[in-house]
């Protein structure tokens, strides 16, 4: 079970759930929350090299933690462009933005 | 008597990790109730802090759970609580749109399995076994501190820009 390949195919699958969840919802904090699942798969994959391949273990982990840093940056700049969006057109439906295109 | 062994439950363990994993970003990605995705994305934020516990770090785990489970997803929900998308029209999903969707995704996952599986990896000649927090927070402060400085900017750019884009909007609007 602990090999490396295991925990790579993890964060494959999570990876590419995060980006199906990206191409095919409109709603737009659904988006958010695939993005959050896609950022969680490449930690996966720092943490698993870090366990299994670097010589300095430190290293991974501390990646990992400036991912989670963007990300919760991200979340807050994202969200916050949501309810602007939504109070200025009363829906977050991606498809009901489009007059941001010029 | 093998089968309530130490080893055993372990890998029973990280099965269970792993389905809660998939599981929940399923139930992330594909109901389309907004409240179900929040609450899977919990379920598989919660797993994959389980899977850092795997691999050998309490200390991202608790991290994972505090920032994303604690933090992320309780400013998901004030989103949808001040947007209130439940009431509004769910549009139906268009068949082509999401075949392709699909096919991309299944793209990507084949490329990246076949990427991680087929490449030869190269294991370091001699590691050093320190998984300690005290190391952790020495190479932040010497090796890194670059880094650490800049998320701590950036991090106070987006809370100030956060008020500044949700703020100014409701003054204009209302």
């Amino acid at each position: 079970m602990n090999t490396l390949g295991v925990y790579l195919i993890i964060a494959a699958l999570l990876f590419s759930l995060g980006l199906l969840g990206v191409l095919q919802r409109r709603n737009l904090i659904g988006m958010l929350i695939s993005v959050e699942l896609m950022l969680n798969g490449a930690n996966i994959n720092f943490m698993a090299f870090n366990r299994f391949l670097t010589p300095d273990p430190t290293v991974g982990q501390i990646f990992t933690l400036f991912v989670m840093g963007l990300a919760a940056a991200e979340a807050a700049i994202g969200l916050s462009i949501i309810l602007a969006l939504f109070r200025k057109m009363r829906s977050i439906n991606i498809e009901r933005a489009q007059q941001l295109r010029g | 008597m093998s089968f309530l062994s130490t080893e055993s439950f372990a890998q029973m363990a990280f099965w269970v990790v792993v389905g809660l994993t998939l599981g929940g970003a399923c139930i992330a990605v594909f109901p389309r109730n907004i409240l179900y995705n929040v609450l899977g994305l919990a379920l598989a934020l919660a797993g994959v802090a389980g899977l850092y516990l795997f691999l050998g770090s309490l200390f991202v785990a608790l991290m994972q759970l505090l920032i994303y489970v604690g933090a992320i997803t309780i400013a998901i929900v004030f989103a949808i609580m001040l947007s209130r998308p439940l009431h509004l029209e769910v549009p139906e999903r268009r068949m082509p749109k999401v075949a392709a969707a699909g096919g991309a995704s299944l793209l990507v996952f084949l490329a990246l399995v076949g990427v991680g599986l087929k490449s030869r990896w190269m294991v370091a000649a001699e590691r050093s076994g320190d998984w300690s927090v005290e190391a952790l927070g020495h190479a932040m402060l010497t090796k890194y501190n670059l880094v650490f400085e800049v998320i701590s900017l950036v991090l106070l750019v987006a809370i100030i820009g956060a008020i500044v884009t949700a703020g100014f909007t409701r003054r204009l609007s209302s």
